[in-house]
This record gives structure tokens, C-alpha cells and sequence, in this order.
């Protein structure tokens, strides 16, 4: 085996994953220190309804989106969907992935067969174009945009795509596509902390407190 | 820096807490807060985007409050806010936000956008940003009973109509009883109406109940502009006259931000629990209802629909209860579309109204709601808000809408109470 790639590969399979495993979760705990430290004020308003029940049904109910939304928003909402979706297929159903994470933690499942691993890829890369498009096109995301938020967009794709180039072998040398594939996985792990990706973790805190801020006052959420 | 930023900052990092850091650690600007907000709505202009109201505040947590905006500005890289900032944004949190909370409803992640719109007013009218109106208000109300000055005579005058018109005894200052009634200035500015229906309600349902001309005002301005000092003062002091009568109960009127004031933000602020309870009108005269207490006879035959005031429903958890209500005493009541939690604003909350610099946005964003009245062709508009029911009587006489009646749903359910022993 000469191949001149094969280095690299390793390099990104070994002390580059773990480098990058542990900033993903010491970025994590940091953040998310930083933000319960904070603390907040006891709430001496006699309770109307039951602010911890809500706010654990909340972390579940705003998975959906309320009645009349979608049609002012397809796209973000559609894209958003496909985009979570086929990520989290491509990523926990793909043999591979999961033989890393039984290494890992030693927990495995079933694999999902390859058309579906590839089609959910796929789709999910779609749904980033379409993300992205209302990021140049309207004006209420244009406005938002921020560097980070292309960063993220761009981050997210790229595992996708060179996952799906090196498996298919589309192009170039499939060592190196796999160690690219790997290391720009590695990179959306490595950022994950500091930048927007942070709301795959937080949003469950986001969505807690929001439900058992309007569950105290016996109001939907 | 000045000395006013420097203060307006503190007041503002005061307020970052869990669930900002939270909110804003969440937040992927995907927009979708912009769909719910009715001054985006009606203008298309992607500044009132609610989230984008909230900027400066964001800068402030990301500059302070996380690791790599911590580092950021020890390289001097992170963006500061100045007064300029400050001032840009004053008509954004003040002009174009009711403090509604649709989009609290709708936020993906979770973020409770108009909670953090209530803190940053914190900060922008301790830097001396708040609209002129308000701080106006907020003047007269601590140095005299109301926003409109002193009402004491008022009241008085109020009550003796009230009772003229009853014929029954209404004491103001009686210690023991169940509950004290406090009121929206509009109530006692309007007429004696609101006054005669809860007594004779009250009467008939065998509950005790007197005014304090200690403490009578509901209204708060503090909580619209933003100014703790100002909300606790006026808390404090339907807080000092409830506890010095020795009531059971405080009863909080029609009027939704004083409702949020009393009941939600006012044990927060004077930092203890209240050793009585406090209802809105409307949840004692549904329990009165339950109880069998609240008779009515005869039914309105008119078409009737409902407007759900932001601060009392979707933000204040009384949903059910006007409507067991309304039931009683209409045979011809029809919801509007999104009526209940998700219920669009009158776009005359959170100080909007009060506010004479907004009147022209404002107008535009009553246009949702004209729509929807529309839609279900009432003959009666009624509501448990006073403001909401002055500004829907407003903009639908500045649309020659006029025709359709407003009302109060506390007058209404009077008008149809049973009398007869």
C-alpha cells in the first residue's frame, strides 16, 4: 500500500478525531456552563399551571409547526424538515458510522440500506441549496444572515457531499476523498461549540424555558 | 461613553439571564418569528422582523457573555454599542412591538422573544430611550393616582353614579371583604358602567368587594416602558392598600398589561409573595359561574365574536373562561379565524396606543385584524380588555366600521344577569 493519501487518512481517523471529538464536548460543556450559570430569578407569581410538565412537552410540541405557519414559510419550514432529517439518517444509519460509534461507546443498531442513506444525503443537500436561496432571495433572512450563518450552512453540506463522493468514488482518489470526507466531518465538530450549531444542544433549553414560562401562567406553549 | 449608555447597558446586562443565553445561543435566524408579527405582516419590512429588534441586546450577550465574544472584545474586535445604536433602535422595541407574543408562539427553537423585548426596554429607557408618551405617563402616574393625573375625584363621582344607578351600597375603603376591585383609568374615565356591572354581579353572587382610593389604578406603565422602579411603585401600592383592608383577593379589571402587572411581574418586583390572591375579572366570574353563583336569563341574539386580549390570553393563560361566558348569554357566537392563543393583537398593546409617534404603523398593523373581523361580519366585537376595546372602537370608526358594537364581556354578562330572587 503506497498510496500517498493513506497517511493522511490515518491521521484524520486517529489523533485528528479524537482532537476534534474533544473540543466538540468540552465546547459543549463550556457553553452550556456559560449559559446555566447565568442563573434566574425564582418566580413568586403563585402558579396557574404546571411550569415543568410544559416545559418538558414543549421540547416536543414545538417540533411542529402551529396551524397557518407553513404556507407562509415553505421553504424554511420544508427545507428545515428534509435538511434535519436526511442529515440524521445519513449520519446514524450509515454502516460505517455506526461501527465508529460502537467503538466508541460500544451501542449498536440496524444499518439502513445504501438507497436510502443516499437519497436522505441527497435530499438533505437539496434542502441546504433551498436554505441558502432564501438566505440571498428574501429580505427578512437576507437580513439576518450573518457570516456564521453561511459558515454552518457550508459546514453542514460539506460531510454530505464528500461522504457521498467518497463512498461512490465520483471523483478523485478515494483515500483522499475519505480523509477529506472525514476531516470536514471533523471540522463541523470543531465548530459545533462556537458557532449557531450550538442550537442542536441548546435548543432543548431554549424550548424548557419558553414552555415553563408560559406553563406557570396556565397558557399554551 | 456617556453616563446615560453606561446606565442604559447595566440595566440591560441586569436582565441577561439562563434563558436569554439560551434563546440566543438558539437562535439560527431562520426568520420565521417575522410571519407572526403583525407589523411585519402588514408592512413587509423586514426591520420589524421580531428577532431584529433585539439586536443590540444579542451584541451585548455575545460581546459579555460567551467564550469567543469575551475574547472577541479583549481583541478589541467585538462591536460595541452606542448611542446612535441605541437611538435607531428606540422606535423598533417601542414603535412596532405589542409585547403580543405571537412570535414567542411560533420561534422554532423556543425563544421567548417578547419576554426579552420587555427586558430590553429595561435598558433602553434607562439610557433614556423611552417614547416621550410613556415616560410622560409614567410622570403623571407617580405623581398623582393615574396616567391621566389624579382620578380620586373621579372615582368618587364614579361610584355615586354607579350606586345611583343600582341602587345598591358601594363602600370604598371597607376592610374585610372578599375582594378589592382595582380599574383601568379608562374604566373610570369612560362612564360608571364597569362599576354598576361588578356590583350588581358581586350582589347577586353573595361576594364582598370594595374599591381603595389608596390603590384603585390597575394600569402600569413601567411594565410598557420598561422601568422596574416605576412598575414596583405602582405595584406597591395596590400591594400596601390590599394588605392594609385585609382582603382575600385582589380583582384585576379589564385590561391586559395591568393584568400582567399584578398578577405575573408584580410579586417579582416588590420581591416577595402577596399574602392575598389575584383574579381577573373574567376567571372570578367564570368560578362564580361554576359555582352556580352567576345566573343569567335570556340570550343575545346578535352576531357576536370575540377578540382575545394578547396579555390575558396567550400571555396570560385565561382562554376557556370568556368563552364559557360568552355562552351563557349568546345564541349567536362565532370565532374569528386564530381566535384564542394564537389571536392577532389590536395593535394597540404594550404601549403602542399610548404611544402618538406609532399612530400611523399602528394603523397599518390593525389591518390583520380588520380582515378578520371582516371575515366573520359581527355585529359585536366582545373583549376583557379596556384598551383593546377603545382601540378596536377607534380604528373601526377611522374605517367607517363604526356599526359594529364594542363591548366589554363584564357589562355584557350584567346586562343578562338573572335578578329575580
Amino acid at each position: 500500500m503506497n498510496n500517498p493519501y493513506f497517511d493522511l487518512l490515518m491521521w484524520a481517523r486517529g489523533p485528528g478525531f479524537d482532537i476534534a471529538l474533544t473540543i466538540l464536548i468540552g465546547g459543549i460543556l463550556l457553553r452550556v456552563v456559560e449559559i446555566v450559570v447565568l442563573g434566574r430569578k425564582k418566580d413568586l407569581a403563585k402558579p396557574k399551571g404546571s411550569p415543568v410538565s410544559q416545559g418538558i412537552k414543549t421540547i416536543f410540541t414545538r417540533s411542529v409547526p402551529r396551524k397557518g405557519m407553513m404556507k407562509d414559510a415553505p421553504v424554511t419550514y420544508i427545507g428545515g424538515y428534509v435538511f434535519h432529517i436526511g442529515f440524521f439518517i445519513a449520519f446514524f444509519f450509515l454502516g460505517a458510522h455506526i461501527a465508529l460509534v460502537d467503538d466508541l461507546i460500544g451501542l449498536n443498531w440496524p444499518a439502513a440500506n445504501k438507497a436510502l442513506i443516499e437519497t436522505a444525503a441527497a435530499a438533505s443537500v437539496i434542502a441546504l441549496l433551498a436554505l441558502a436561496w432564501t438566505r440571498v432571495k428574501d429580505p427578512v433572512r437576507r437580513a439576518l444572515t450573518r457570516f456564521d450563518d453561511w459558515l454552518v450552512l457550508v459546514l453542514s453540506g460539506l460531510p454530505l457531499v464528500t461522504g457521498y463522493v467518497a463512498v461512490n468514488q465520483i471523483f478523485g482518489d478515494p483515500t483522499l476523498m475519505m480523509a477529506v470526507h472525514i476531516l470536514s466531518a471533523e471540522l463541523l465538530m470543531i465548530a459545533f461549540p462556537f458557532t449557531k450549531l450550538m442550537h442542536a444542544v441548546t435548543f432543548a433549553m431554549a424550548r424548557y424555558y419558553n414552555g415553563s414560562i408560559q406553563g406557570r401562567k396556565g397558557a399554551e406553549s | 461613553m456617556t453616563a446615560t449608555l453606561e446606565r442604559g447597558l447595566n440595566a440591560l446586562r441586569e436582565q441577561i439571564d439562563a434563558p436569554v443565553a439560551s434563546f440566543f445561543t438558539s437562535c439560527v435566524s431562520c426568520g420565521l418569528c417575522a410571519e407572526a408579527c403583525l407589523f411585519y405582516k402588514e408592512t413587509g419590512d423586514p426591520q420589524y422582523t421580531p428577532i431584529h429588534k433585539l439586536e443590540l441586546m444579542q451584541r451585548l450577550w455575545s460581546n459579555e457573555y460567551t467564550l469567543l465574544g469575551r475574547a472577541k472584545s479583549m481583541l478589541g474586535l467585538g462591536k460595541k454599542i452606542t448611542d446612535e445604536d441605541l437611538t435607531e433602535w428606540e422606535t423598533l422595541v417601542y414603535d412596532s412591538c405589542t409585547m403580543c407574543g405571537r412570535c414567542t408562539m411560533v420561534c422554532p427553537v423556543g425563544n421567548d422573544i417578547t419576554m426579552m423585548i420587555r427586558k430590553m426596554r429595561e435598558g433602553m429607557s434607562a439610557s433614556g430611550h423611552g417614547p416621550v408618551d410613556l415616560v410622560g405617563a409614567a410622570e403623571r402616574h407617580t405623581d398623582g393616582t393615574s396616567p391621566m393625573g389624579d382620578l380620586t375625584k373621579a372615582l368618587h363621582a364614579r361610584v355615586k353614579q354607579a350606586s345611583a344607578e343600582t341602587g345598591l351600597e358601594i363602600e370604598l375603603d371597607k376592610p374585610g371583604v372578599d375582594y378589592m376591585l382595582i380599574l383601568s383609568s379608562h374604566e373610570i374615565a369612560s362612564g360608571e358602567e364597569m362599576i354598576a356591572a361588578v356590583a350588581r354581579i358581586m350582589h347577586k353572587a353573595g361576594v364582598t368587594w370594595t374599591i381603595s382610593t389608596e390603590g384603585f389604578e390597575a394600569t402600569n406603565v413601567g411594565i410598557q416602558l420598561g422601568n422596574r422602579d416605576v412598575a414596583r411603585n405602582l405595584v406597591s401600592r395596590v400591594v400596601d392598600a390590599a394588605e392594609k383592608l385585609g382582603v382575600k383577593g385582589v380583582i384585576s379589571p379589564e385590561c391586559g398589561h395591568a393584568f400582567q402587572a399584578i398578577r405575573w411581574e408584580g410579586p417579582n418586583l416588590i420581591g416577595r409573595e402577596y399574602p392575598f390572591e389575584v383574579v381577573h375579572i373574567i376567571e372570578l366570574l367564570d368560578k362564580l359561574r361554576a359555582e352556580g353563583k352567576l345566573k343569567t336569563k335570556g340570550k343575545d341574539h346578535d352576531r357576536i365574536t370575540f377578540h382575545d386580549p394578547c396579555q390575558i390570553n396567550r400571555r396570560g393563560g385565561i382562554n376557556k373562561e370568556p368563552r364559557n361566558l360568552l355562552n351563557m348569554v349568546s345564541d349567536n357566537f362565532i370565532e374569528t379565524e386564530d381566535a384564542g392563543t394564537m389571536n392577532w393583537c389590536c395593535s394597540g398593546g404594550g404601549g403602542v396606543g399610548a404611544n402618538t409617534r406609532a399612530n400611523d404603523l399602528q394603523a397599518k398593523a390593525f389591518n390583520i385584524k380588520k380582515r378578520q373581523i371582516e371575515a366573520v361580519a359581527p355585529e359585536k366585537i366582545v373583549t376583557m380588555c379596556a384598551f383593546c376595546h377603545t382601540t378596536l372602537e377607534n380604528q373601526l370608526e377611522a374605517r367607517n366600521m363604526d356599526d359594529i358594537e364594542v363591548l366589554g364581556l363584564t357589562e355584557m354578562m350584567a346586562e343578562y344577569l338573572d335578578d329575580e330572587d
